[in-house]
């Protein structure tokens, strides 16, 4: 288990540490497949998030009046994470990064460079390629990746100011399918955040990512797919606030055979 | 002249900056970014950056992702 001490990533404070910035909630939230603007800003409310996710596009120049996803997005309120979703190469993901900086005025970026159309698992060679470019470009890069370990200490190793491994297919709403090797991802990166990025369903998904000692959880489709976005996103709030107490608390060992809660003498005869 | 912007090709008066082309498309100078042959045109330097013929104009905005 990762310790709340010592290597600084989670010293002291129970904040969520990204690069040079902090912040309280350890939920982070995409904005894409809502209903409605109204919904999204309605669920963004509810989850108490403070870093919301945004795709990077063309804008649709054969129409006028263009009403911006950002009238819906306080920018004092949530830091924006703008992603490379979609791109399938380095140079792609790249472009794309440097377009989303000049759009947002932050460095922040969620790399992803997708590898495979069907599972949209991450192209890893692709992945440490643009995470090095980025890096030396003064980016906080936050990718998006698989499970593996390998792969995960060469992204830190390259700079990336967190690891984004997934836990399960990008709105497949699974859960939490390789607990597992993110243990083993815990155990052995312990200087930079782990943040579980696809995978979750429901609530208690994402509960086991916190309880395992993930930093944070980056959710989109559980939230904007759910029948009603807003009550999910406040499930997926407590949810991750309960797993992280869970951890910090410390949960009990595992036994095969009951002991009892009661006291075992006195007993009235 | 002729520029291609998001792909498509469209007239533009002779002399016209980035500023100039964001007005004719009506659209808002903050939170879109530009780039003209893949080099990005920083927001500062749109009102004194000329486009001549033929160059390829991409402008990008956020929307909804996770």
């Amino acid at each position: 288990m990762k310790s709340e001490t010592a290597d600084g990533k989670n010293a002291g404070t129970g904040r969520l540490h990204l690069g040079h910035s902090s912040f309280g909630s350890r939920l982070l939230l995409g904005t894409g497949k809502y209903p409605s603007e109204q919904l999204m800003q309605e669920a963004l409310e509810a989850s108490g998030t403070e870093i919301v996710t945004v795709a990077v596009r063309r804008v649709d120049v054969s129409k006028r009046g263009h009403g911006s996803l950002l009238d819906f997005i306080d920018p004092r309120r949530y830091t924006l994470l703008p992603n490379t979703a979609g791109c399938t190469s380095a140079e792609e993901a790249v472009r794309t990064a440097r377009l989303a900086r000049e759009a947002g005025l932050s460095s922040l970026i969620k790399l992803e460079v997708i590898g495979d159309a069907k599972t949209l698992f991450p192209d890893l060679e692709g992945l440490l390629q643009a995470t090095r470019i980025l890096v030396a470009e003064g980016f906080t890069v936050l990718p998006y990746t698989s499970d593996d370990l390998v792969t995960a200490k060469k992204l830190r190793d390259l700079g990336a100011a967190a690891i984004m491994p997934l836990g399960a297919p990008i709105g497949s709403g699974l859960g939490i399918q390789n607990r597992t090797h993110l243990r083993i991802l815990l155990q052995e990166i312990r200087d930079i955040p782990i943040i579980v990025d696809a995978g979750v369903g429901t609530a208690s998904d994402a509960a086991i990512a916190m309880e395992i000692g993930c930093d944070g959880v980056l959710m989109n489709t559980g939230v904007a797919g759910a029948k009603e976005p807003v009550r999910m996103a406040r499930a997926m709030r407590l949810a991750v606030e309960a797993g992280r107490l869970a951890f910090e608390a410390g949960r009990i060992p595992k036994k095969l055979y009951a002991s009892a809660s009661s006291p075992e003498d006195q007993m009235i005869e | 002249m002729t520029i291609v912007v998001n792909g498509e090709p469209r007239e533009v008066p002779e002399g016209s900056t980035v500023t100039n082309l964001l007005r004719l498309l009506e659209l808002p100078e903050g939170r879109i970014a530009v780039e003209r042959n893949r080099e990005i045109i920083p927001r500062s330097l749109h009102s004194q950056t000329q486009l001549s013929e033929g160059d390829r104009i991409e402008l990008v905005r956020f929307v909804g992702g996770g």
